[in-house]
């Protein structure tokens, strides 16, 4: 039980009558990233403000590696680092002043600041903007200090709220770098649009849609859904679908709009040589072959839409 | 940590021009009025009046400085105040308050206390340039404390009311409207219904809890309506922030 972080239990939050957020319990442990998905307005930001005790929840409770948020919440908020979906900058301050006065209010004490203020800078590549006013930094650069003001104080569970919206290619691959490392030693939870993040960075991922949660699991599992046992053929001159399934390992055959043929099989007997083989010696004319992925868009749509027909 | 915020506040003040340009616009007007009291207190006292009806150098040049300072802080406080909670909700950035481990009422009185800091500038400023009538007389210094005490508890109590309708907007200009008008209000309701000594009107009116301070008495009943007033309103700010907290 020590090494669970963040332990959420029938999270409730209600909306004028209306159920933003309802009944979502999850547990954390230590060194995990956990990714949140779901469409817009499906309350992770809702479910996060309740984590960070920004919102009080209407039913249900929230502990941080065991201390209760709606009781105790100053130790609770000791233990966590937030950044919300608008970086929350003062922007008439240097980065430095603002970085000094986040570490000095989170709890840091007088002589560490200044080196808490320096590892947070080099952790997020703002040791040039320094001397800089926030108001005068673009975008990208502002969700960077939004992301140092999280870490300053070296929290247990670091919760960020679409971490990489603004950002450039090169910068958002620095933050994934960060967000890992981060998951070493901290537990981090982050929300965001972008599945390939997810499934770069995160150990566990949580999809929420209408304030449900439909999945929940490692990301292993999304990924085995996403693989599937598919292949992806191309033929010039295509066999009728009765042949094709003769081909030992082959379990249906599915023509898809695009002219290809979407082969299922038996989970690890992939049929990729015999089909070759008998596509050469019986001249198919294959020009394409290749494991077929349903995106992870698919899959997320597909979890989101079970919901809704539910 | 009431201060770690009080010392942010303090440093928002000052990180624009506008904290300095404060202090210097009204240091500027109170210096004059000092100036000019100074000046006519000698044309004044110089034998058209009977020894009998003569006021001391300190009542005379007091009266007509604090008599501007407590007008002037009626502008200036809303001005002041009317970005502690507003501002923080139109930008965003009261989440970096509730996510940081402080209580609603260490958030509430370090803004407080933040720009009371500010305004006992102010206040100092006009004590330190009253005392230095020393040099050339002998000032009344309980009249000099008496209307100093007052004034910084006038002015603390534009702060908590400035801070409460700071917190019910998310503009704010709205905010310091708001403010001028609530504390002109409180001012001037003691002069609409005038003649009843112990009518209500007079017992909430702000300037007739600060006259005595001004005429040099220390009243404790005075300093208790001061007080109370200040914990109302930081009350009832703290118990808005916290309704953001439950009802989103």
């Amino acid at each position: 039980m020590t090494t669970l972080t963040v332990e959420a239990n029938n999270l409730t939050r209600i909306y004028g009558g209306r159920e933003a957020v309802s009944d979502v319990s999850f547990t954390l442990s230590k060194g995990e990233v956990l990714g949140f998905l779901g469409p817009n307005g499906a309350g992770k930001s809702t479910t996060m403000k309740m984590i960070t005790g920004n919102l009080a929840p209407s039913k249900g409770s929230v502990k941080i590696c065991g201390v209760d948020m709606i009781e105790n919440p100053k130790e609770a908020k000791a233990l966590i680092g937030y950044l919300p979906e608008t970086p929350p900058l003062y922007r008439e301050f240097t980065v430095d002043e603002f970085l000094a006065i986040a570490a000095r209010l989170h709890g840091v004490s007088a002589k560490h600041i200044r080196a808490a203020v320096q590892r947070a800078k080099e952790r997020c590549g703002l040791t040039e903007m320094s001397k800089r006013l926030i108001e005068n930094l673009s975008k990208g650069y502002q969700q960077r200090v939004g992301i140092a003001q999280a870490i300053i104080h070296n929290p247990m569970v670091v919760i960020l709220d679409e971490p990489t919206v603004g950002l450039d290619p090169i910068q958002i691959r620095d933050i994934r770098a960060l967000i890992k490392e981060l998951g070493g030693e901290h537990s981090v939870i982050l929300s965001t649009h972008i599945l390939p993040e997810v499934e770069m960075i995160c150990d566990h991922v949580q999809i929420i849609d209408k304030g449900k949660l439909v999945f929940n699991g490692s990301i292993d599992v999304l990924k085995q859904q996403r693989h599937g046992n598919k292949l992806l053929l191309g033929l010039t001159n295509p066999p009728s679908h009765d042949v094709l399934l003769k081909v030992a390992g082959v379990e249906s055959v599915e023509a898809l709009p695009n002219g290809l043929l979407r082969v299922r099989y038996a989970a690890g007997k992939v049929p990729a040589e015999a089909l070759v083989q008998a596509a050469v010696s019986k001249g198919w004319g294959l020009h394409q072959i290749n494991p077929d992925q349903t995106s992870l868009e698919d899959v997320f749509v597909q979890l989101t839409y079970q919901d809704a027909a539910a | 940590m009431i201060l770690k915020v009080a010392r942010k506040e303090l440093k928002s003040v000052f990180a624009s021009p506008m904290g300095w340009v404060i202090l210097a616009l009204l240091q500027f007007g109170f210096g004059t009025y000092f100036l000019n009291g100074v000046n006519e207190y000698f044309e004044v006292m110089s034998g058209a009046i009977r020894p009998a009806e003569r006021t001391g150098v300190t009542m005379f040049i007091g009266q007509s400085v604090f008599g501007l300072a407590s007008f002037v802080m009626l502008f200036s406080v809303p001005l002041l105040s009317m970005r502690l909670i507003s501002e923080e909700r139109r930008s965003n950035t009261l989440p970096f308050l509730f996510s940081a481990p402080l209580s609603l009422t260490e958030i509430v009185l370090g803004k407080f206390i933040g720009l009371v800091a500010f305004l006992s500038i102010l206040v100092a400023m006009i004590a330190v340039m009253l005392c230095t009538l020393n040099a050339w007389a002998d000032i009344d210094f309980g009249y000099l404390f008496s209307n100093v005490l007052g004034l910084w508890l006038l002015v603390a109590s534009f702060s908590a009311l400035g801070l409460y309708f700071s917190s019910l907007t998310a503009q704010p200009v709205v905010a310091a409207i708001i403010t001028f008008i609530a504390l002109f209000g409180l001012l001037i309701v003691d002069r609409f219904l005038t003649g009843d000594e112990a009518s209500v009107t007079n017992y909430l009116s702000l300037m007739h809890h600060f006259q005595p301070f001004a005429r040099g008495l220390i009243d404790t009943a005075d300093i208790t309506y001061f007080l109370l007033f200040i914990v109302t309103f930081l009350t009832l700010t703290v118990r808005r922030l916290d309704a953001d907290r439950l009802r989103g």
